[in-house]
């Protein structure tokens, strides 16, 4: 129950945040990765100060045995720089750029009901579901 | 709102939210992660879809609060879309992660796979976009 009450508030917190800076617009997000055009840096500052308060927060959270409402921490396991990382990471910045979303922002996207927002939603489960069946892999 | 103050503040929501996440249950904000186990794991499904639905929760009341006009979609052509789509999924789930999973918080924990991830796509994103609009646009 506590789970189900702070995931659905980290969730409002997380779109409101979205769609405030401006990521869930994705001529904005082009301009912002439009570095040799008419460059928009304002998104810059998203994950600058979202950065910045992770990077001290964290710190704080992770000096505790556990989390308030858990046993233990979920962290990331994996420690090695393997190639699925960096290609996997450079196929997902090639399609960030071709239209505009990366996920946050396009399922946020999904409450505005175009039917865009919809097949890229579709489309980007696909991709998941397919790099799953092909390389095999339990989900991130 | 000014376009600066708008996305610092946003930032430091979206920091705030991975904060709880954190601090509270113990789990990392990243969303194709948190997607994928929505669909793949039925046992811990509950917590990961309430925190999609209240993505777009969220993402409604602000337009509905602060009266910004929601966004209209992009106009590139539906294949491009389509292709982008199912590269954004694919890409996420073989590199283990997004722009909230390795951005906001890998990098948060100086994680040296989430520097390398964030460096990748932000690079092949600035080339992306460089080459659609300025080299064959």
């Amino acid at each position: 129950m506590k789970n189900a009450i702070v995931a659905i508030l980290a969730g409002i917190l997380f779109g409101i945040g979205l769609t405030m800076s401006g990521m869930t617009d994705t001529a904005k997000v082009i301009g912002f990765l439009d570095l040799f055009g008419e460059w928009d840096p304002s998104l810059v500052f998203v994950m600058g100060f979202g950065v910045a308060t992770t990077l001290i927060s964290f710190k704080f959270i992770l000096r505790r045995p556990h989390p308030i409402f858990a046993e233990r921490f979920y962290l990331p396991t994996k420690t090695n720089i393997d190639y699925r990382l960096v290609l996997g990471s450079a196929l997902f910045g090639i399609g960030w750029g071709l239209y505009g979303y990366c996920p946050g922002p396009a399922i946020a996207s999904l409450t505005y009901g175009e039917p865009e927002n919809f097949i890229f939603v579709a489309a980007l489960i696909i991709g998941s579901v397919s790099q799953r069946l092909l390389m095999d892999r339990q989900p991130s | 709102m000014n376009a600066y103050v708008a996305a610092s503040i946003g930032g430091i929501l979206i920091g705030l939210s991975a904060t709880l996440m954190l601090g509270l249950i113990g789990r990392i904000t990243g969303i194709s992660g948190i997607l994928n186990g929505a669909m793949e794991m039925p046992k811990e499904r509950n917590w990961r879809v309430l925190f999609l639905a209240g993505l777009l929760a969220g993402a409604f009341l602000f337009h509905a609060v602060s009266g910004a006009p929601m966004p209209l979609p992009s106009d590139a052509p539906w294949v491009q879309m389509i292709i982008a789509g199912l590269l954004v999924g694919f890409g996420t789930r073989m590199g283990n992660g997004c722009t909230s999973g390795h951005g906001i918080c890998g990098m948060g924990l100086t994680s040296k796979r989430s520097f390398t991830a964030t460096l990748t796509f932000m690079l092949t994103g600035f080339a992306t976009v460089f080459i659609s609009h300025h080299l064959i646009g």
